[in-house]
């Protein structure tokens, strides 16, 4: 039955997101739309000097699975270095939303919020690098 | 119309899906096939598999009669005036992008105007947006009242101020509104403007008669109409064909060919270079004799009276929004809607669990999606074979997709 897909931990998240909104200032922010349906996410963070993840939001539009995703995904970034949050991978996220059984169009709702972390944490990196290099 | 007896053509309606019926609900994007088209496609490769208007032999001059012969049901489906008037092409975008590469970078030069609506398919604005970045030409836009109409008075304007092209859609693939089109053709030709009709929403669904309605171009695709995926058409008024330059070059398109020069073929073979999609031609005769036998007008009074009986089951879902018009005589059967407590992918999702085929997203029209401020929405969409048990089922899933939501 694919409406088992709903649990209510998808629900919950969807229902009352964490960590939704915006930060003041921050150091990471990456933007991505699922051009299937239109969802929308941004995410934001805020990443002290030694590469820790102080603060994260993240806001958009989305079905339940791109924004129960989206929403597991910050608590699950939040505190962690930027090394670690680099190791999240898909099977993560798919464990933390319970491997519901996701047809491949529906997956894609649910990584959504993974491929905006990874962009914005790549571009984050690849900037410091430069300036550590002194390229400018 | 006995719709039964008509499902029972439809193979694939046999099936189940999730342990469910299916219920297809989504003709909008593409129709199912009746075994007449399914067997028409077998018989090609199994009894007279060849290429067309090149073989002496036997088989290729049957291809050749059957591919023709569908032309020519095609032409008199839409009352053209003659077969020559029809290019087949792989669907309307296809037969949209061949018109604005050959009759538009002939036509369209700097500083044109060129008007579209903001409910059209994005495959009646990229063609244009392209043209017109490469010709520096202007696009414009019609927007649309509160109920999903056209806001005739701003296209009069439009229209009165000047344009070279019009091109917009008959029946929108969200709202489901019928355009005034014929009304619209004589204002845009009294001020000079070619009209480029988008029929994909409406030449499978009522009787489209390109002499009465009058524009210069109109495009549909065989495959919302019962015929195979990769068949469609261009209708074109003969003078236009004549005029414009070939779209693809290659075999089967030219008249005479030498080292630098070459000679093109006579309309509307010019426009059909290399292989055709020689069994999708076909398929799409035999669904044009399909729908002929029913009669147009009858499969246009069943989408009303089940387009009706959804828009009203589906009122009466608490937090359904339905777009478009409220009357059934102006639109057609395409129900758009949006739910206040779930997202419409997750509605379509939970439909799906029961069986019920619908689209959810923003339906390759952005721009209006825009327009009606929202992300996307879910749409279901009928055709000959749906039936008013269909709808309600729909609704009754509906009903689940709010308690999972509540």
């Amino acid at each position: 039955m694919t409406y088992d897909i709903y649990r209510e931990i998808i629900l919950d998240h969807y229902k009352n997101p964490r960590n939704f909104g915006e930060l003041e200032n921050p150091d990471i922010k990456a933007k991505d739309s699922n051009p299937l349906c239109g969802d929308v996410i941004e995410i934001q963070m805020k990443v002290d000097a030694k590469g820790i993840v102080k603060d994260v939001r993240f806001n958009g539009q989305g079905c339940a699975i791109s924004r129960a995703s989206a929403s597991m995904l910050t608590e699950l970034v939040q505190g962690k270095t930027l090394d670690e949050v680099r190791a999240i991978g898909k099977k993560d996220v798919l464990d933390n939303l319970g491997n519901p059984d996701l047809g491949p169009a529906r997956i894609k709702c649910a990584l959504l919020a993974l491929k905006v972390l990874k962009v914005g944490v790549y571009s984050y990196i690849g900037q410091a690098m430069e300036k550590d290099a002194d390229l400018s | 119309m006995n719709v039964e007896e008509i499902r029972r053509q439809f193979p694939i309606l046999r099936r189940t899906v999730h342990g469910k019926p299916l219920i297809y609900l989504d003709s909008g994007a593409t129709s199912q096939k009746p075994q007449a088209v399914i067997d028409a496609i077998c018989r090609y490769y199994s009894e007279y598999n060849a290429n067309v208007h090149r073989g002496v032999y036997q088989i290729s001059e049957e291809a050749t009669a059957e591919y023709e012969g569908a032309r020519k049901k095609t032409a008199s489906f839409i009352n053209a005036k003659e077969p020559a008037e029809i290019v087949f092409t792989r669907g309307t975008t296809e037969a949209i992008n061949l018109v604005a590469y050959s009759w538009g970078r002939k036509n369209i030069a700097q500083g044109d105007k060129i008007i579209l609506t903001v409910m059209e398919h994005h495959s009646n604005i990229i063609p244009w947006q392209l043209l017109a970045k490469e010709k520096k030409a202007e696009l414009e836009y019609v927007d649309i009242d509160e109920e999903g109409k056209l806001k005739t008075d701003e296209l009069d304007e439009l229209i009165e101020r000047g344009a070279k092209l019009l091109a917009l859609t008959h029946v929108s693939n969200v709202l489901g509104t019928v355009n005034p089109v014929k009304e619209i053709v004589r204002k845009a030709h009294s001020n000079g403007i070619t009209v480029l009709l988008d029929g994909a929403q409406s030449v499978p669904h009522m009787l489209v008669d390109i002499q009465d309605i009058g524009c210069d171009f109109l495009t549909a695709s065989g495959h919302k109409m019962l015929a195979p995926t990769g068949s469609g058409f261009l209708y074109a008024r003969k003078e236009l064909l004549e005029e414009m330059p070939p779209f693809l070059g290659g075999g089967d398109m030219i008249r005479e060919v030498h080292l630098r020069d070459a000679k093109w073929n006579d309309v509307p073979w010019k426009f059909e270079a290399g292989t055709m999609h020689i069994e999708g031609a076909i398929g799409l005769g035999v669904a044009v004799d399909f729908l002929q036998n029913l009669g147009m007008s009858n499969v246009r009074a069943h989408e009303e009276k089940i387009t009706g009986y959804a828009l009203e089951k589906l009122s009466e879902v608490k937090g359904v929004r339905i777009y478009g018009p409220p009357d059934v005589d102006s639109r057609g059967g395409v129900v758009a809607f949006t739910m206040d407590s779930a997202h419409p992918h997750d509605i379509a999702s939970i439909l799906d669990g029961e069986g019920i085929a619908i689209r959810a997203g923003h339906h390759c029209a952005m721009p209006l999606m825009e327009r009606l401020n929202v992300p996307a929405t879910a749409r279901a969409s009928f055709y000959l074979y749906n039936k008013e048990e269909e709808v309600d089922l729909l609704a009754g899933g509906l009903e689940k997709v709010r308690q999972v939501f509540a």
